[in-house]
């Protein structure tokens, strides 16, 4: 019974790498420079752990099942102190896979370390926050939040710190994991892939929000990310209907105070400099209405543990309404 | 006979009566015995009712965090309440459940495997198991002030810090100051017993491997546990005088209680992993009906892992930025340990080869931990490939990889344990055919609950978070963990079952029911409470069944029977721990503002502070300069009381 169960699990384990293998996205599913080398450093090291198991497990199940007392047989089996020669086997194979396993582990640990001087690599400066991530250009002299926007199949140096606790700045398919440590600072390099919207995510607990702190990593063509740095550093339009002007006016008496609309300028809360064009309201929910109205109402209730205050007592429906309508004007 | 001798015979009487007829005496009595004993039999069982109660309250912690992350966005836990169970479910396991469950096979057995009449410091004894006791009772005292550790079982500053970190985080630190002391104290106590208290003829190389695995363990345990109370004292500070040991914007840095708590935590998992190699070895060996294969390689690689856990502490911080050269070291330190042990678990497989394995419950539990630690073992290899690891760390892989060591490892030695040595710590065999259902239940529920855990992990499902978002195909593979929590909990609750049903039978116990090896098993049960009426001669490795095989009954006296020394009970550590316990809150509540004047007055003065920390030192005093030799049972005693049996 007990075969057929680790059996069956070995079934288990070859069907679920097989579905895996296929892509169903995280490190799995690698899509630039330094998660493809992580891939291959995890399957080289997941096929010299299949070899070790399936060579002690094949010893495992033959000892069990051939070496159970049969009924009857009371007398000792033969006392057995050791054997020198299967002793050094399994103590020199084992050391020879690990050092396969260890060189290149060496060798990717370095080359994972480097930061990239290439000609056209961005640099962007992040900084965790509870619960929300700031991403500084200051190559181009942008402040923004939450999107990270990115030329395809580029170096990005990455430098990392935190305003307030340790977060971990992740990009599953771009990117293992670095810490943001408050204080201190590191500098990490990435490839990013093919023109896409890429998953990013805090990996440290952090506090309340930590599950919710997700972040987009935005990667557009060469021209498109010129288009949206130039975008950027425009300043917005004025209002064009009376409603968005009065949802100017709302934001100047209640959200200025932590949230700038240049993209120059340094905020306490996210930089909504092209709030209009990002793809979530707080990092994780769809960018429509519905949310970013639900969040301003109560931002605890979309997102537990977020530091801005709830604002749902504090304006009435037709503020609320202009103010999403002048949010929407922020491109 | 003289009015003491008289004094001593009806001591050993009431002992033996009450450990072989159960209670016969009055309530305030049997408490009064347990709060006082220094009898490291009666400790172990103390220990073993402490871990089991605080692993109930992690259990309980588990399936509630099992609950919540059943479906995507399922809210029956809020956020922050998730936090504390996540930080309470590990601290709990770790220190206040692994640990005193070892401890207490350590206490029930090494003195009886080495042929001890006691450990050496038998108060100390006692003094260790009340420490971690109040410092269980003291983590937990959150829960009914409302304010629960949160910043996980890790407490990383500066979340766990004055500035972001909760007034809970109080209790973490505190608990697991009061409770480490006892640690310490436990381990030092069993190093000197090892050393010295050894019967004639028992060599270093001739002590059963859980004697050798306990020994190792007690060394590692005096070494990590200073870092993790120096780095909990400066944590302490931060929170309670204003330092800024940790405060960035004051000098502080960060990352320095990681390499406090990582130079304490690696070792911690060799602490708890080595006695369970231990109780392996015993129960594979006795069952196989062998001697255990390469027994010097085994203690050779208990020694090298013990050796090299102090080596790789920073494999658990790849991320955070020390760089390659750090990295890259620490990554190869790491996959080294897995060659010590491999050997460790060839050894196992080829004492199993060969043999005659009789399937009790005790060893369906040590044979399973062979695959199922295996498969924990080559997981942490591959998360010590450092750029690897930058996708591993802090993900469902991670939850995984350290439950398949900790419950396909520790937990499955520990059930082993359990089943195996019952009879020689309760006189009484547990039950093989709930045994097994126990079994069936248990080990099935964990690999459902774990397994798929590593392809969470893998697809991006970070750990410690308490909800998910739908459509990350997550769900399925996170319904059938859940499942399987509850699936481990029917094979506990079986078990708890199990131990009423056996403590209800007589305890008629055989003395040797497993046809055992080791010394522990030349003992009558119930084992007297000098354990050896003369200290045996140890011949060879598996001294006991040498004898037995030879045709002898007993083991060959060393020495001619003569008065037997024995320590007087005390209360005096229960209020050691008490008084430590008093100061604590003490100091954690002196800025409290109370609204009735003279409470506040006592915190704010650190009157209470100063009242627990007097406990401590006058009780500590009383010990020191009070003369007590203890008792002598006389030779004529215990033969009265053999032939009694």
């Amino acid at each position: 019974m007990k075969r057929w169960y680790k059996a069956g699990r070995t079934a288990l384990i070859l069907a679920a790498a097989a579905v895996l293998l296929a892509g169903c996205g995280g490190a799995l599913d690698p899509r630039g420079d330094r998660a493809q080398d992580q891939y291959f450093l995890i399957m080289l090291s997941f096929g010299i752990m299949i070899l070790v198991m399936l060579v002690v497990f094949t010893l495992f199940f033959t000892a069990i099942i051939r070496f159970r007392r049969r009924r009857g047989d009371t007398g000792d089996p033969k006392q057995v102190a050791g054997n020198h020669r299967l002793e050094i086997i399994w103590t020199v194979i084992p050391f020879t896979l690990i050092l396969i396993l260890a060189s290149f582990t060496v060798v990717y640990a370095f080359k994972h370390d480097e930061v990239i001087a290439a000609e056209d690599a961005v640099n962007v400066q992040v900084v965790g926050h509870q619960f929300w991530w700031e991403f500084n250009y200051a190559d181009y002299g942008i402040r923004t939040a939450q999107d990270l926007v990115l030329p395809a199949n580029t170096w990005v140096n990455v430098e990392l710190t935190s305003a307030d606790v340790i977060h971990s700045f992740w990009i599953p398919q771009l990117t293992g994991k670095t810490d943001t440590n408050p204080g201190l600072t590191k500098t990490v390099a990435f490839k990013t892939g093919d023109p896409d919207v890429y998953l990013g995510k805090c990996a440290e607990l952090c506090g309340e929000g930590h599950a919710l702190m997700d972040f987009k990593v935005v990667v557009k063509n060469r021209e498109e990310f010129e288009a949206w740095v130039a975008g950027m550093k425009e300043p917005a339009p004025a209002p064009a209907t009376p409603a968005a002007a009065a949802g100017q006016e709302v934001f100047g008496n209640y959200c200025i105070s932590c949230h700038a609309v240049e993209s120059d300028k340094m905020s306490l809360g996210p930089n909504l400099k092209g709030f209009a064009d990002r793809l979530t309201v707080g990092g994780f929910r769809e960018n429509n209405d519905m949310w970013l109205r639900e969040w301003i109402i109560d931002p605890q209730e979309v997102k537990p543990g977020a530091t801005m205050p709830a604002f749902g007592d504090l304006l009435s429906e037709e503020e609320l309404d202009n103010l999403i309508e002048y949010i929407r004007t922020l491109k | 006979m003289t009015s003491e001798e008289k004094g001593v015979t009806s001591v050993a009487h009431a002992y033996s009566a009450t450990v072989a007829a159960g209670t016969r005496r009055g309530f305030w009595a049997v408490l009064k015995d347990w709060l006082t004993t220094v009898d490291h039999k009666k400790i172990a069982i103390l220990y073993l009712l402490g871990g089991t109660f605080f692993f109930a309250i992690g259990g309980i912690e588990a399936l509630l965090i099992r609950y919540q992350l059943m479906f995507p966005e399922f809210d029956a836990i809020p956020a922050q309440l998730f936090n504390e169970l996540i930080t309470m479910h590990g601290t709990t396991m770790i220190f206040f459940v692994a640990m005193p469950l070892v401890f207490a096979f350590m206490n029930a057995v090494v003195p009886l495997q080495i042929g001890a009449r006691d450990v050496a410091f038998p108060f100390v004894n006692a003094l260790g198991f009340w420490l971690f006791f109040l410092g269980g009772l003291m983590l937990n005292l959150g829960w009914f002030f409302q304010t629960v550790p949160d910043a996980g079982w890790t407490a990383y500053v500066p979340l766990s810090g004055a500035d972001y970190g909760s007034f809970g985080v109080n209790f973490y630190v505190m608990g697991l100051q009061i409770s480490g002391l006892g640690t310490l104290i436990g381990a030092i106590n069993f190093i000197v017993t090892i050393v010295n208290m050894r019967a004639p003829g028992m060599t270093f190389m001739r002590m059963p491997l859980f004697t050798w695995t306990s020994f190792i363990t007690s060394v590692l345990i005096l070494f990590a546990f200073p870092p993790l109370t120096v780095g909990l004292v400066l944590l302490m500070f931060d929170r309670l005088f204003g330092a800024n040991f940790f405060d960035v914007t004051q000098g502080g840095n960060v990352v320095l209680w990681q390499h406090f708590f990582w130079i304490f935590g690696h070792p911690e998992v060799y602490i708890l992993i080595l006695p369970a190699f231990g109780i392996i070895s015993e129960v594979v060996s006795t069952f196989s009906g062998k001697r255990l294969f390469g027994y010097s390689s085994m203690v050779f690689a208990t020694v090298l892992i013990g050796f090299l856990g102090f080596m790789v502490w920073a494999h658990h911080m790849f991320t955070t930025g020390m760089g390659a050269v750090a990295n890259a070291l620490f990554s190869v330190a790491t996959m080294l340990i897995a060659i010590p042990t491999g050997i460790k678990v060839f050894n196992w497989i080829f004492t199993l080869w060969g043999g005659k394995i009789r399937f009790t419950a005790a060893n369906l539990f040590a044979v399973s931990f062979i695959p199922t630690f295996v498969m924990g073992g080559v997981t942490g290899v591959m998360l010590a490939s450092a750029p690897a690891n930058f996708q591993f760390h802090d993900t469902y892989f991670v939850v995984a990889h350290f439950h398949y060591v900790i419950v396909g490892g520790i937990v499955m030695a520990l059930l082993a344990g359990c089943f195996y040595w019952w009879p020689k710590m309760f006189g009484r065999m547990l039950d093989e055919r709930l045994g097994k259902w126990t079994f069936w239940t248990f080990y099935p529920g964990f690999h459902l609950t774990f397994f798929v855990q590593h392809f969470l992990g893998l697809m991006g499902m970070p750990r410690r978070v308490y909800t998910y978002l739908d459509g990350q195909g997550w769900n399925t593979m996170n319904l059938i963990s859940s499942i399987g929590a509850f699936l481990m909990a029917i094979g506990v609750i079986i078990f708890l079952v199990n131990v009423f049903k056996t403590a209800a039978k007589p305890a008629d116990a055989p003395s040797d029911p497993w046809d055992g090896r080791t010394l522990e098993w030349s003992l009558p049960t119930p084992v007297p409470e000098y354990n050896f009426r003369q200290l045996p001669l140890v011949r060879g490795l598996d001294a006991w069944w040498l004898e037995k095989r030879e045709g002898r009954t007993h083991m060959t006296p060393a020495e001619p029977p003569g008065p037997i020394h024995m320590p007087s009970p005390s209360i005096l550590p229960l209020w050691m721990s008490v008084g430590l316990f008093i100061a604590a809150i003490g100091f954690m509540y002196a800025k409290e503002p109370f609204s009735i004047g003279f409470i506040r007055f006592l915190f704010e003065h650190y009157v209470i502070a100063a009242g627990g920390l007097a406990l401590f030192f006058v009780c500590m005093i009383i010990r020191s300069l009070k003369d007590d030799h203890g008792y002598h049972i006389h030779p004529e005693e215990a033969e009265g009381e053999a032939a009694h049996q």
